[in-house]
């Protein structure tokens, strides 16, 4: 067995997580924020590992 | 990572072409989906997996040759990228208030402590928070086990924060300004200082490729910044597709602080498309995974036989990693890269526990059978 075997796992890892998410959670690109947050005026809100539940 | 060296042999350029179309179709098609600003932030993913895959530029390899050989090249590299990245971010910080946020979080005894035990988790299976990442794209057996087992650690540490922060934290301290930059950097440059002190004759200097990998990553982690709002993180979005996973299989997690947050509940419900830190993590895999098959023979290495405790240790130490990181507020990347770098002073207690963490972790990795190779 060859590194082929592990890196298709480690894609199919990901395209699972996606795809398990797309069936119950469909993004809307209409409701897309600006492509930037600087200078979009909006207050920044993702996830983000350093913050406290909020 | 694989150093097997980048190359153009005969015939492999459809191959390469089918690469890069493959790359363009996620970022479009992420783009149609959820809108341009994930498309954008996909690519830079990509982009930190092909500079961290491609130029070999790491976190947890760089500390074991200090520890073990006194190199210090690759933990220069990382503080001349930290010090490219701070120079920019603290006047943006500054000037951009709301739409920008640093990576604040503050010290407190479980961040020390999970810092430690990161330190030693990602010297076990020398990958970190971005080096599990990139290793697992890479086709790393070990990294590809460790990985699930690092997104269950990052959901039960997220699930656990509350209790452990009680146990003691500091305010958050963040350095500002022109005041805050000057003392960041006067401290990179100190740190700089003692590495090259301690370094083993003949080692003192960074090679070229890990200058310009350095200046790629400033480059990137600013347009992380920039586009989203917030600094690069890992492991938040591991722990989200557990939270996820969890939610879709019937679990309730309304008792919990953390999970039930109206921001973390909101994420849970929302597509992992239009997640910050799930879009880079994928980027990440997928660029390491590109420049792993762009390499002649990158991916033809036969995978390594390890003894059984080999593979245990990756779990359990797969698990600390994400659970340790969610207590420590963050890994490499989201605590050390990106605090010290937008002036949170956690970052700088964060290097010195894991490091310390680092130094117990390299010799602990023979005895736990993870030295073997095909």
């Amino acid at each position: 067995m060859t590194r082929k075997l592990t890196a298709g796992a480690a894609l199919a890892f990901i395209l699972g997580v996606i795809a398990l998410d797309v069936t119950g959670a469909p993004a809307n690109p209409y409701k897309a924020p600006a492509l930037l947050a600087l200078g979009s005026g909006a207050v920044a809100t993702g996830g983000f590992c350093g913050a406290l539940p909020k | 990572m694989a150093t097997a060296a980048i190359d153009a042999p005969a015939g492999a350029g459809a191959k390469r072409g089918t690469l890069i179309l493959l790359a363009l179709v996620a970022v479009g098609a992420v783009s149609l989906l959820a809108g341009a600003r994930f498309g954008l932030l996909l690519a830079i993913g990509l982009g930190f997996g092909i500079v961290l895959e491609g130029l070999r530029f790491g976190f947890a390899g760089p500390w074991r040759a200090m520890l073990l050989r006194r190199d210090p090249a690759g933990i220069l590299a990382q503080l001349l990228a930290i010090a490219l990245v701070a120079v920019v971010a603290f006047p943006l910080l500054s000037s951009h208030a709301g739409e920008l946020t640093g990576a604040q979080a503050p010290i407190g005894f479980a961040m020390v402590g999970g810092a430690f035990v990161f330190g030693i988790a990602m010297q076990i299976v020398l990958g970190c928070g971005s080096g599990t990442l990139v290793n697992a794209g890479s086709g790393n057996p070990v990294s590809l086990v460790a990985l699930p087992f690092f997104c269950i650690g990052s959901f039960f540490g997220a699930l656990n924060l509350v209790w452990w922060t009680d146990l003691g934290s500091l305010p958050i301290i963040v350095l500002q300004g022109t005041g805050g930059l000057a003392v960041t950097l006067g401290l990179l440059a100190l740190v700089a200082v003692v590495v090259l002190v301690i370094a083993a004759p003949g080692t003192r200097r960074i090679p070229t490729r890990l200058i310009v990998a350095a200046v790629l990553m400033a480059a990137l982690a600013l347009g992380n910044l920039v586009v989203a709002g917030q600094p690069w993180g890992v492991v938040y979005g591991l722990g989200l597709w557990v939270a996820k996973a969890a939610t879709s299989m019937g679990a309730d997690l309304s008792g919990s602080a953390f999970w039930a947050a109206p921001g973390n509940a909101a994420r849970i419900g929302q597509s992992v498309l239009t997640d910050v830190t799930s879009l880079t993590n994928f980027g990440i895999i997928g660029g390491a995974f590109l420049v792993a098959a762009w390499r002649r023979g990158g991916l033809s290495q036969p995978l390594p036989s390890l003894p059984a405790r080999a593979w245990i240790a990756t779990i359990i130490a797969g698990f600390l990693l994400g659970y340790s990181s969610r207590l420590a507020f963050g890994c490499n990347v989201g605590a050390f890269f990106s605090g010290i770098s937008t002036g949170s002073l956690h970052g700088w207690a964060w290097f010195a526990a894991g490091f310390a963490g680092s130094a117990l972790g390299v010799r602990l990795r023979p005895h736990l059978g993870l030295e073997g190779r095909a």
